[in-house]
């Protein structure tokens, strides 16, 4: 969808562990990165080229955000809904809007292109993972959570879907106005944008950096809590 | 409720064997002992320390000599956002492994980031310890400042050292005179209020924890609770640099209080959440 395409190498990145993935996968629908679902027709005039979205799809990641002046991408999006099990928004563009919708700077696809929203006001979204991008470890982790059907780890995910504008401002109203932030720092360290520093312990967010990309949220120990099973292990 | 202590691999009283940790330490020096060891024998390539700035205000600090976690050891009961620096110590540093103290709620934060580290690039197999502090509640710097200023009638910047224990909270002045003891009664309100959700006293998702709870003065007690932690320790103890003897399991002084605070602590933060929940208020979750 809408997006730089940073999300997908963050997903390609991921070096071996990307031929794990893909062995226990079969990647029907990449069209960076594989062309299967390219069908090309020649016709005496002109050739068509079109990309078909497979029918019966187990997972879907989405990246970007769906840009509401562009009919084919609301169709598409519909289309990969109807036809995959489970749909993913993949990175803070699909999950909250991300720059397309926080940062914009004139780098419309197409100059009339300027309505953005995230993939779950389109469609209904199963997990959500956020981040700018989100990173290759994650991303690794959530792929292989997935195929091993670990409901638990994967709950986080699941959870994050109704974050649909995820960013400082809910620190400030979701911990440190609700006398939860006990100030460990976590945010500081997560935010890309470098807009959450720590004063007095407690995190002081300049709001006009933040692009909303969620990773804070994730993140943050008391917004929601792991769940214990194996966070001893290392 | 689980384990009042949480899971773990062997549990024992130690302490430093070295006496310039030990002076400025607050009881065994168990945290700098292992990241000096860490860092003199490549185990550990930097860690994030808790120092003190201008004012006796704590700041995390990475450290890569054994100068400058010296110069950072002994317990501050303030905030230290040891987790901001994180990404920092990976990054910028490049550190490759990183050692980590924190009070419980930052051991948990430093798991929850390595099991979702959505934010945290190529940082999980960077972290080279976890080392986890008991911690019944901390205090926000004002609310410190106003103990030692106000109650103890000490300056912030004429405090040498802090020190909890006996129930009472001590604090040592520069110019070498008597510590200053603050009955805990009269500390409490001054408690960071978000410490009250909070149900982990021992740290029981680091790789090994520690505190002067449960051993004799100028021990600590070690709680050790996975393989990491255990290689770790007992590298220490093979190296001579750490002097250890087993806990005390009969008295209620030893094992018995260790559970007993941690149980306190569980139940009455329990409270407070089911009265958090209660006034619709959220809890994490």
């Amino acid at each position: 969808m809408s997006g730089c395409t940073g999300c997908l190498i963050s997903f390609a990145d991921t070096y071996e562990k990307l031929l794990d993935i893909l062995g226990a996968v079969d990647l029907a629908y990449a069209t960076t990165l594989a062309d299967s679902a390219t069908k090309v027709t020649e016709t005496e005039d002109k050739i068509i080229i079109e990309r078909v979205y497979p029918e019966e799809v187990d997972i879907a990641l989405v990246e970007g955000s769906i840009c509401l002046d562009d009919p084919h991408a609301l169709e598409l999006m519909k289309e990969v809904r109807e036809k995959s099990k489970v749909v993913v928004s993949l990175g803070s563009c699909a999950v909250t809007g991300g720059v397309t919708r926080f940062g914009r700077g004139g780098q419309n696809p197409q100059p009339t292109h300027t309505a953005f929203v995230p993939v779950s006001e389109v469609v209904k979204v199963d997990f959500a993972l956020p981040g700018c991008p989100p990173s290759t470890d994650a991303i690794v982790k959530f792929v292989m959570a997935a195929l091993e059907g670990d409901t638990d780890y994967l709950e986080m995910y699941a959870d994050f879907v109704k974050y649909k504008d995820a960013g400082g401002e809910n620190l400030v109203k979701q911990v440190i106005s609700q006398g939860l932030c006990m100030g460990c720092g976590t945010c500081t360290s997560a935010c890309q944008m470098r807009a959450v520093s720590m004063q007095d312990g407690k995190p002081d967010i300049r709001l006009e950096f933040c692009i909303s990309c969620g990773s804070c949220v994730l993140q943050c120990p008391r917004i929601r809590m792991p769940k214990s099973k194996g966070l001893l292990e290392v | 409720m689980t384990k009042p202590i949480g899971d773990y691999i062997e549990i024992i009283s130690a302490r430093s064997t070295d006496m310039e940790i030990l002076k400025k330490s607050q009881d065994g020096g168990i945290v700098t002992a292992a990241y000096i060891y860490g860092l003199e024998n490549g185990l550990l390539d930097g860690v994030i320390v808790a120092d003190t700035t201008e004012g006796f205000k704590p700041m995390p600090k990475i450290a890569k000599t054994k100068e400058e976690v010296l110069s950072a050891r002994g317990t501050k009961y303030s905030l230290s956002p040891n987790m901001s620096l994180v990404k920092d110590a990976v990054k910028e540093h490049a550190l490759e492994k990183l050692g980590f103290v924190g009070t419980p709620c930052q051991v948990i934060a430093m798991k929850k980031m390595m099991q979702y580290p959505i934010a945290f690039r190529g940082t999980v197999n960077n972290i080279g310890l976890v080392i986890g502090i008991f911690c019944m509640e901390n205090f926000p710097y004002n609310g410190m400042k106003t103990l030692i200023e106000e109650y103890a009638g000490v300056k912030m910047n004429d405090v040498l050292k802090t020190d909890i224990g006996k129930g009472k909270l001590f604090v040592y002045p520069k110019d070498g005179g008597e510590p200053i003891a603050i009955p805990i009664k009269e500390t409490a309100p001054f408690e960071q209020k978000s410490c009250h959700v909070c149900m982990d006293y021992t740290s029981e998702y680091a790789d090994f924890a520690t505190g002067s709870v449960g051993s004799p003065d100028g021990w600590s007690t070690v709680i050790v609770r996975n393989k990491r932690g255990k290689n770790f320790i007992d590298k220490m103890i093979a190296a001579g640099k750490l002097e250890t003897k087993p806990l005390d399991m009969e008295s209620k002084f030893g094992f018995a209080m260790i559970e007993k605070l941690s149980t306190d602590k569980k139940t009455k933060n329990a409270k407070e959440i089911e009265h958090r929940i209660e006034m619709g208020l959220p809890v994490p979750y």
